[in-house]
Formats: C-alpha cells, sequence, structure tokens
C-alpha cells in the first residue's frame, strides 16, 4: 500500500458511508423500476396469471351454474373429455382447419406480398388493398360471406350454378362447412399476413438482387435463392402466428354455423365456449382451456428455439 | 433496377386480378348496401341505389350508440395500453435493477397464454367485481400488453443512450424524462402501436359477447350480429349497410397508417 | 474551483478482469487534462466513472476533497460533452441549451441571459430555433459545447467531442474548446484515441492501455522521454522507429537489427549490455546523409510526398522505418540513399519490461532551444 497516512485513517468510516449510498441508490433505481411496471404487472396478475391459474384449478372440479366449484373430481374432467366424441370430433375439426388454412394463407399472402413489392407505379394502392382485409372485423367478414355462401342467392351458388353443377350447401352440409370456414379464415388472415411478409421483403438488401442481376440470375432464379431463405424467418413467425390464430378462431363459427352442421365446425374455443356458457359446465370446459393453452404454449416453445426471433403476438 | 416492359405488363395483370380478387366481398357488400332487397333477392345488378338502408339500419338499430360505445372503447384500450406498454418498455430499456431480466422474461411468458384459455375466469372476475356491462369491464382487462411493451422497447433502444445520461447530468427524473424526451422521440412507433390498439379493440368479438348483456355498452361488432340474426337473413341491403358502417372507421385508418403498421409491426414481431 | 483526485480506482465488470487497474491520479483546478489510449483502453469507462455514470468498483475519487463516489451525477456539479453530441432531436437548438437549466431551476431571466452570451460566444445566435437535424456536424458539436458552457459548472467532461467531425473542422474546433477553456477557466478531462489531439491541447495528457496508466505528463514530456515502448510508439506522428539493438563491448558497437551498426562508447552510454535493448528514433532524427556524416545507406521502399516534408520508408531487419526530412526531396522508390543516425537520437528501452533505460539527449537541446 503506497497510500498516505491521512488517506488510510479516512477511509474506513468513508467506505461504509458511500456503499450505504450506493446500496440506497439500487434501492431506488429498484422501486422505480417497479413503479414504472407496476401497473402491467398488476393487470396482468388480475387478468392472466391469476384467470390461468384458476382455469387449471377448475379443471379438476365440477362447477354450478354460477361458477362455484363443487365437487373434486380430480382427472375426470380429462377422463371425459378425451373420451367424449363430441370433443374428439372438434379436435379432428381443429387440427383439419389449421391444416386448411395455415399453408393456404401464407402461399396466397407470400404471392402477393411477392407481386406487391414490385417498384411500380401505383403499387401503394394494391398494397392497401392487399391488406384491407386486416381492417375488417371478424362480424363483419363473416356477414360478408354469410351473403356469398347463401344457399339461393349466393354469389357462389349462382357462380357454381352458372357452371352446370348442382347447389352447394356451403354452410350446412357438413362436408363442406369447414371448408366454407377455412375460406373465410383464409380470407381475414391475409392483409395481416401480407402485411407482415411484405415488411420481409422489404427488410432484404437490395444490394443481393444487384449482384444477382449482375450475376445474371434470372428473376424466379432469383426468388428461389435469394427471397425465399432470406425470408424464411418471417415466414417462421408468420407460421407460427397463422397456426396460433387458427386455434384461437371464435367469431366466424359463432356468426356463420355456431358450430354445426353435426359439429363439424365446432373449433377447440367454440367448443370452450359452449361448454361454459351455454351448458354452464365450467369445469369440464377449463379443462379443454388447459388443453388449448398447452398447445399454444407448444407451438410458442417451437417458434422461440427454432425462429431465433425473439417476439411475437397473441 | 429497370424492370422490362414485358414483365412489368405480366405484373400488373398479376396486381389487377389479385386485388380484384382480395377486394371483391368488401366490394360486393358495399354495392348492396346501398341496393333494394328486390334488386338483392332477385340477383340482378343495382337497377336503383339509395340510402334507405342505411335510414334503416340506424332506425330500427341503436347503430350509433354501438358505434359511440366501440369509439369509447377502443379509445380507452389504446390509451390504456399506451401508457402501461410504455411506462413498462421504459423501465425494461432505461432503468437498471435487479430482477429486470426475470420481470422481462415474465413479460415474454404472457404471450404464451392465449386470452381464450384464460376466459371463464376472466368473466367471473368481471361479474364478481360488478362489470358486467361496464365500459370498465370491457377495457381494464386488455391495458397490459406484452406485443406493445416489446415494440415501444424495440424503439426505445435506439435512443441514444448518452440522451438518458445527459439528462442524469443535468439532474433531469427519470419521470421527466419519459414524458419530455423518449415519449416525444417515440411518437411515430407509439401511433404505430395506437393505430394497431384501436384496430384490435374496435374488432374484438369474443369478450364483448360474454360481457355486454344490454344496449348501454354493446359494441358495435355484436350489433351487426344482432342485426343479422333479427333480420332473419331477409334483408340483406340493411345487414351490409350496417357491417359496412363498421369497416369504415377501420379501413380508413388501415388506409392511412398502412406504411406505419406495416414497419411498426415488422419491426416488432422480427427484431 | 474544482479539483480532483483519484486513489486506487478500479472497475472491473462481474467480478471479472479489471477494465481500469488502481488508477492514481491528481488533476488540477483549471487544468485541460487529456485521456489518451487505443479503444478499449478504459479511459471513457474512467471518464464515466468521474461523470457517476459507471459504478466506481473500488478506490476513492474526490472533488475538491470530497468524496464523492457515491453521489449521483447530477450532485457532482460537471457538464458532458458526448461523441454523439446527444442532442435531443425533438427539442430546437434552444431548448436543447436550456434544457438542463430548466431541471435546475434557474430562473427566466438569468436562463435567458445565459442562453444569449453562450450563443454569441459559440457563434450559433442565429440557429436557435432550429432542430438538430437541420444543423451540420460542426454545428451540432458547437450546440454540445453551448449546453456544456451554459451550466456554468467548473468541471467539464468530454467523450471523444470531435471524432464525428472531418478533418479541416476538427482541428478548428481543437482550438476553439482549448481557448472556450482557457477563458472560462474550468477544469477540462477530456477523452481521445486521436494523439495529435492529445498533444495539442492537452496541459497535462494520461496515456492508457488494457486499463493501466502508462505514463502521465506534458505533451512534450510524453514525446522527448516516452516512459515505455507503448507510449512511445503511440505518441508522436509518424511513430517512432524501433529496433531491437544489441551492444557488443568488445567491437564498442551497437548493432541494430543486425543490419545498422554504430560505434559508441560504451561509458559515456551506459548501455547495459547484458539485457535485451530496443532502442527509437523519430523519424525526423533520421537525417539525410552529407558527404561528411554519411553513417548509413538504405534502400528506399516508399516515399509519400507531403509538401512540407518528404516521408521516406525503408526495411531495417525485419522492421519498417520511416525518415521524416524537411523540404521536397526528389527520391525514387529502390534508390540507395544516404541517411545519418546519430548516438545522441537514440532512446534506449528494456525489451522485456519495456521500460526507458535512457531517453536521447538531443530533443533536451532542441527543448531548451526552443524555449
Amino acid at each position: 500500500m503506497s497510500m498516505n497516512s491521512s488517506v488510510i485513517q479516512q477511509i474506513p468510516t468513508s467506505q461504509i458511508e458511500f456503499e450505504r449510498a450506493i446500496k440506497k441508490q439500487r434501492v431506488k433505481n429498484f422501486s422505480k423500476g417497479i413503479l414504472f411496471l407496476s401497473p402491467s404487472i398488476v393487470l396482468f396478475s388480475v387478468f392472466l396469471f391469476y384467470p390461468l391459474a384458476r382455469t387449471i384449478y377448475l379443471s379438476f372440479y365440477l362447477t354450478d351454474a354460477t361458477g362455484v366449484t363443487t365437487v373434486f373430481v380430480g382427472w375426470q374432467n380429462y377422463v371425459t373429455m378425451f373420451t367424449s366424441p363430441i370433443f374428439l370430433q372438434s379436435m379432428k375439426s381443429t387440427f383439419l382447419f389449421v391444416l386448411y388454412t395455415v399453408p393456404i394463407t401464407i402461399i396466397i399472402s407470400l404471392f402477393l406480398a411477392v407481386i406487391a413489392n414490385e417498384k411500380l407505379k401505383g403499387i401503394g394502392f394494391f398494397r392497401t388493398i392487399y391488406s384491407s382485409t386486416m381492417g375488417i372485423s371478424v362480424a363483419a367478414a363473416s356477414v360478408f360471406w354469410l351473403y356469398l355462401f347463401h344457399p339461393s342467392i349466393g354469389p357462389l351458388n349462382l357462380l357454381v350454378k352458372a357452371f352446370g353443377a348442382n347447389e352447394i350447401g356451403w354452410l350446412t352440409n357438413p362436408s363442406w362447412a369447414l371448408l366454407s370456414i377455412s375460406i373465410t379464415t383464409i380470407w381475414m388472415n391475409i392483409g395481416f399476413t401480407f402485411l407482415i411478409l411484405l415488411g420481409g421483403l422489404q427488410s432484404i438488401d437490395s444490394s443481393l438482387y444487384e449482384s444477382a442481376d449482375i450475376d445474371g440470375a434470372g428473376y424466379f432464379y432469383q426468388l428461389r435463392r435469394i427471397t425465399i431463405p432470406m425470408l424464411s424467418p418471417t415466414l417462421f413467425f408468420v407460421v407460427t402466428v397463422a397456426i396460433i390464430n387458427a386455434f384461437q378462431t371464435f367469431g366466424q363459427i359463432d356468426i356463420l354455423t355456431q358450430g354445426g352442421p353435426v359439429n363439424s365446425t365446432n373449433l377447440v374455443v367454440y367448443s370452450i365456449y359452449r361448454e361454459a356458457f351455454v351448458n354452464y359446465k365450467f369445469g369440464s370446459a377449463s379443462a379443454q382451456a388447459v388443453l388449448l393453452f398447452i398447445v399454444i404454449l407448444l407451438m410458442t416453445f417451437l417458434q422461440f428455439k427454432f425462429g431465433e426471433r425473439k417476439v411475437h403476438y397473441q | 433496377m429497370k424492370i422490362p416492359t414485358g414483365r412489368k405488363l405480366i405484373f400488373y395483370l398479376l396486381l389487377i386480378i389479385s386485388s380484384l380478387l382480395v377486394f371483391a366481398p368488401t366490394f360486393m357488400a358495399f354495392v348492396m348496401s346501398f341496393m333494394s332487397n328486390k334488386d338483392i333477392m332477385t340477383g340482378s345488378l343495382p337497377t336503383t341505389l339509395s340510402f334507405d338502408n342505411y335510414l334503416k339500419a340506424f332506425g330500427q338499430f341503436p347503430l350509433l350508440k354501438y358505434l359511440i360505445n366501440s369509439l369509447i372503447i377502443s379509445l380507452i384500450i389504446m390509451l390504456g395500453q399506451l401508457i402501461l406498454s410504455s411506462l413498462a418498455a421504459y423501465a425494461f430499456v432505461f432503468i437498471e435493477f435487479k430482477g429486470r431480466d426475470f420481470l422481462f422474461f415474465l413479460f415474454i411468458a404472457t404471450m404464451m397464454v392465449p386470452f381464450e384459455a384464460s376466459v371463464i375466469p376472466n368473466f367471473h372476475i368481471i361479474r364478481d367485481l360488478g362489470w358486467i356491462d361496464t365500459y370498465q369491464g370491457l377495457t381494464i382487462p386488455f391495458f397490459a400488453m406484452a406485443f406493445g411493451t416489446f415494440l415501444l422497447r424495440q424503439n426505445f433502444k435506439q435512443i441514444p443512450k448518452e440522451l438518458k445520461e445527459a439528462s442524469q447530468i443535468a439532474g433531469i427524473g427519470e419521470l421527466k424524462f419519459y414524458l419530455t424526451v423518449v415519449l416525444p422521440v417515440a411518437k411515430t412507433s407509439l401511433l404505430t402501436l395506437g393505430i394497431y390498439g384501436f384496430l384490435t379493440s374496435w374488432n374484438m368479438y369474443l369478450w364483448p359477447l360474454l360481457t355486454t348483456t344490454n344496449d348501454s355498452v354493446r359494441t358495435v361488432q355484436i350489433g351487426l350480429k344482432q342485426l343479422q340474426t333479427q333480420e332473419q337473413l331477409n334483408d340483406w341491403g340493411v345487414i351490409m349497410a350496417g357491417a359496412v358502417i363498421v369497416v369504415i372507421p377501420t379501413l380508413i385508418l388501415l388506409f392511412l397508417g398502412q406504411s406505419k403498421l406495416q414497419s411498426g409491426l415488422t419491426e416488432g414481431a422480427l427484431k | 474551483m474544482s479539483q480532483i483526485e483519484m486513489i486506487d480506482l478500479s472497475k472491473s465488470y462481474n467480478k471479472q478482469k479489471n477494465v481500469l487497474d488502481k488508477v492514481d491520479l491528481f488533476i488540477e483546478e483549471g487544468e485541460f487534462f487529456v485521456l489518451v489510449g487505443p479503444s478499449g483502453s478504459g479511459k471513457s469507462t474512467l471518464l464515466r466513472m468521474i461523470a457517476g455514470l459507471e459504478e466506481i468498483t473500488s478506490g476513492t475519487l474526490k472533488m475538491n476533497d470530497q468524496i464523492v463516489n457515491h453521489l449521483p451525477p447530477k450532485d457532482r456539479n460537471l457538464s458532458m460533452v458526448f461523441q454523439n453530441y446527444a442532442l435531443y432531436p425533438h427539442l430546437s437548438v434552444e431548448q436543447n441549451i436550456l434544457f438542463g437549466l430548466n431541471a435546475k431551476k434557474v430562473d427566466k431571466q438569468e436562463q435567458k441571459r445565459r442562453l444569449l452570451e453562450t450563443a454569441e460566444m459559440m457563434g450559433i445566435s442565429e440557429l436557435l430555433k432550429r432542430k438538430p437535424k437541420e444543423l451540420s456536424g460542426g454545428q451540432r458539436q458547437r450546440v454540445a459545447l453551448a449546453r456544456s458552457v451554459v451550466s456554468e459548472a467548473p468541471l467539464c467532461l468530454m467523450d471523444e467531442p470531435l471524432s464525428n467531425l472531418d478533418a479541416k473542422l476538427r482541428s478548428q474546433m481543437r482550438l476553439e474548446i482549448r481557448r472556450l477553456q482557457k477563458k472560462l477557466g474550468m477544469t477540462m478531462i477530456y477523452v481521445t484515441h486521436d494523439q495529435v489531439e492529445a498533444m495539442t491541447m492537452g496541459d497535462r495528457i494520461m496515456v492508457l492501455n488494457d486499463g493501466k496508466i502508462q505514463q502521465i505528463g506534458k505533451p512534450i514530456t510524453l514525446y522527448n522521454e516516452p516512459a515505455n515502448l507503448f507510449v512511445a510508439s503511440f505518441i508522436g506522428s509518424p511513430k517512432m522507429n524501433m529496433g531491437k539493438a544489441v551492444f557488443h563491448a568488445d567491437l564498442n558497437q551497437l548493432v541494430i537489427e543486425e543490419t545498422i551498426h554504430l560505434d559508441i562508447d560504451a561509458v559515456t552510454y551506459e548501455i547495459p549490455s547484458d539485457s535485451n535493448v530496443t532502442i527509437g528514433i523519430r523519424p525526423e532524427h533520421l537525417y539525410p546523409g552529407t558527404l561528411n556524416n554519411t553513417s548509413h545507406e538504405i534502400e528506399v521502399i516508399n516515399v509519400e510526398q507531403l509538401g512540407n516534408d518528404t516521408l521516406i520508408v525503408f526495411g531495417v531487419g525485419k522492421e519498417i522505418w520511416t525518415a521524416k526530412w524537411p523540404g521536397q526531396w526528389d527520391v525514387q522508390v529502390g534508390e540507395k540513399i544516404p541517411i545519418h543516425i546519430a548516438i545522441e537520437n537514440l532512446s534506449f528501452f528494456n525489451s522485456d519490461t519495456g521500460l526507458l533505460i535512457k531517453p536521447a539527449t538531443t530533443s533536451k537541446q532542441h527543448e531548451v532551444v526552443t524555449a
């Protein structure tokens, strides 16, 4: 130690003093941070964490019509759920629905994004048109399609008849209803998916295309070798969001089919809704909700694990 | 980059055909809302165009009330989300404290919980609070928003940290820095998030369906459903007029904010 | 009224290796003190510790004999100019300058007076209503300076304030900052990686490398008597020429890089013959050889004509040396030219420790002559 003596004498008292001051500073920073976060934390706790825990709790009980637990039944709700043909049908429909909607939504949106990414005059107009379905609410979209699917005066059936075929029971025929719901959903989701994919395309460095042009690569070669690979994180994100959205589908079913005909469009969220708010069986509805939660948790987890990207939304 | 004329032509052709297909249902609804019921039922092209359907829709249903309700609810949710998200994002970017990473993880975790999975207890909470058929019951559950927090956090991170340090040296407190520097500097992304929040709130369906039992706070979306069920699928012109009224505000908002929304959402989603 | 003392100041992140290692330093009131070093040397960290923006891991920081380790930045009574200027983009120049005064609740009349005075001094009176993005780099720099001046803090910290400006503007701003500091009599701590800035601006300079103090002193002392090889090569441009040297006592000869042989008198020069020695010689001390004093011939590998000076680059063993000759010399690449190396221009360093054994002696005489 090469300090002079006066300094050495000074250190012990002051050291403690300013360490205390620094600690105080940290406490102050902590409370400031919590203060800024507290509104969000409180609301998340009340409307998200607690209800989630409560859902899991309810799934082990039977309840009365007001939601008060009556009998603890353990795993019985889950057992009943997995043996109920109605719920199994619902699961099957949900997965089929995902299968119908996700790939087609993305293919159509990708096509639209690619053609809308060209630097052409008036391209802004087309972009606005393509993204327009994002601004159309599920209620309005369902009403549009309700008419389009109308058995006698609906334009789709008029078109079918014009080709000499028989009328199709778009929403009344069990083998068509899910497909009709899917078409509506695809149309509704195009806007958002398009917007995100276009953003992804625009963030690709244009010098990549310029150097490919210099190398004499053709349009489709560039599309396959530059655009799609560079877009893959965006695509992955969009796929995950589309799947999650598909699992959460509710409004179009409520308006178009109410889960029918013969439960063919009774997708999982509609099934939860019916079980809870029509049949007042909150216990078994909660069991279904827990299952929905697990599926979405898995999807989100996959997105984090393989997507490398950190964020997405509900 | 110059595009050859031939290719240009193909692109325009594709663009036009696609936009016709995508916009057809909306366009159809718009035209139908001005058509007479007779024309619709006979499947003919419009012979007369009039505002009759709109007058009928407003006359027979409290549509104006629904519109005002929706507007109030969407604005409240939007403001609530902006305030809570920006406060939280500020803490995540500008305040260093113990446990910040954990809380951040907690926020990430909230995105894994779909609202539909917790809707039953949420309904019970609102019911037990006596918030059925109230504005607070329709809005407050949506104030806290992980996505908004991330979007703003992403944006706040681009604000040079020297601005914060210069303020620290000048003796400017956190709240003042948040209000007078961060919010004005980040106003573009606040606007983006605002548009997004308004759009999603306006289009909300399941929650207002559950928590509104009368016209006092019923939103326009649920109103549209009622219009459709009560009209017994007969007067399509009136139904379409209702639907057009529902989508006009959001479409206008979307048209105005499309480019902002696109860059904003992509940023929040992908960075 | 601001003097600063650091006693054994250290900084480490997450208990790892020290970014700053036991810095001992005393800065006088009214001094222009420059912290210079390569990037990653810890100079900015040290400055930010003084500002209170970084926590001090250990050691004591005093201002005016008061320990300030624990004080938040706002209570340290200082101002700071950042590399990117840190101007608030949404505020006008005027609002930017007054932002801090508002926070300190200086009264409006006083604010107005200081604003006008400072704007006048900095030559930005016409720009007060503009936004930062409507200003050129040099103007932004002035606004940042004005913001610092207007606070009337006795201590001003600057973190590479000129590095975003072009070369011409930079030399002009160097002068202005220097004049401003002398005029206002404030204590200045100035961080830069540019040794020219350090040499031209500092009353004293501290050279930092790897978190350790290499040398503290007046610019000319650092140039003439660099404490070690790092300082020797860091200060001066073109940099000092270095070479491994072996002293053969039997021949009274010093052999540099096994190529240059110099006759010297071991007694007068006290060169240790046992340890490894590195010599250094400034480019301007490699004189052109005349008929009677040519000591060596070298082969030119590159020539740089600067107009006022000519830089001649040649190889010495494994090293590349540069000679700086005043005026314009018509020398061709590949040509063999005579040079004169004088023993008294050599600085001697211990190769193992890097420490100075013996500085060049001629520079001393020059100093006397010019002084």
